[in-house]
């Protein structure tokens, strides 16, 4: 027999330390779809660079990836983008109806497997760049 | 768990949507990411290399599905959160609007920058 239990209102911030796993999980799938949609707003800016020259467009991408700050980024950006699939994953999954009694542990597995593609993905993104 | 939450209207037309554009994006996106980061590296990219691609039909295809897809996932998600947030009434039909021209805006830049990419706009 299932049980409800009263967790209060993710929005209340400050009892951040009584948040269950599929609270998190709420706070980091939203967090990195703001920081998804504003990259994509970004990026089309950049690539937009391709309607005044191939060689503005090309240039634009060779400066933007000489500069470290920005590899960096990119680390944190397929963090954000890795997470979002994973966990995207696990939603559709309990949209569907299915792992719901494992839902804090398929949390816990996206944390982990987006940790560890991030981790061995941290020298191809860096490559050359300090 | 004895209840369902949701930043949705269940099984509502934006839910759905919501969640086919998912699995689209779930497969493009791992395929953006592995393109032009391990098997083309960023660092390397050029004119020319981005209009070898583009100039095949599949790709732009698919890179113009991703564009829209990605865009109507991210705007809608964005609305949704806000609606949760207790987004009503005037401000609610004002942010409404503003999402919908500011996807607007991107597509067709997108489209535009995708076809000069292509070598067919110059």
């Amino acid at each position: 027999m299932s049980q409800s239990y009263d967790r209060g209102t993710i929005e209340d911030f400050g009892r951040w330390k009584e948040f269950s796993a599929g609270m998190w999980a709420w706070i980091f799938h939203k967090f990195s779809g703001w920081v998804l949609i504003g990259y994509l707003f970004t990026h089309i800016a950049v690539l937009s660079t391709a309607t005044q020259s191939p060689e503005m467009y090309t240039q634009t991408i060779r400066s933007l990836e000489s500069l470290a700050i920005v590899r960096v980024l990119e680390v944190g950006l397929l963090a954000v983008a890795v997470f979002h699939i994973l966990n995207g994953v696990r939603l559709l999954f309990v949209d569907l109806g299915v792992g719901l009694e494992a839902q804090d542990k398929s949390f816990y597995a996206s944390l982990a497997v987006s940790a560890a593609i991030v981790v061995a993905s941290v020298p191809t993104f860096l490559a050359g760049a300090f | 768990m004895a209840e369902h939450y949701s930043s949705f209207e269940y099984k509502g037309t934006r839910w759905f949507l919501q969640r086919i554009t998912a699995v689209f994006l779930i497969g493009v996106l791992a395929f953006h990411f592995m393109l032009l980061h391990f098997v083309n590296h960023a660092a390397e990219v050029t004119f020319l290399g981005t209009q070898a691609r583009m100039q095949q039909v599949g790709y732009f295809g698919t890179m113009i599905a991703f564009l829209v897809t990605a865009t109507f996932h991210g705007v809608n998600g964005v609305y949704n959160a806000l609606v949760n947030q207790g987004l009503s009434g005037t401000r609610r039909s004002t942010v409404k609007w503003v999402l919908v021209v500011a996807s607007g805006v991107l597509i067709l830049q997108g489209v535009r920058t995708s076809l000069y990419m292509a070598g067919i706009l110059s």
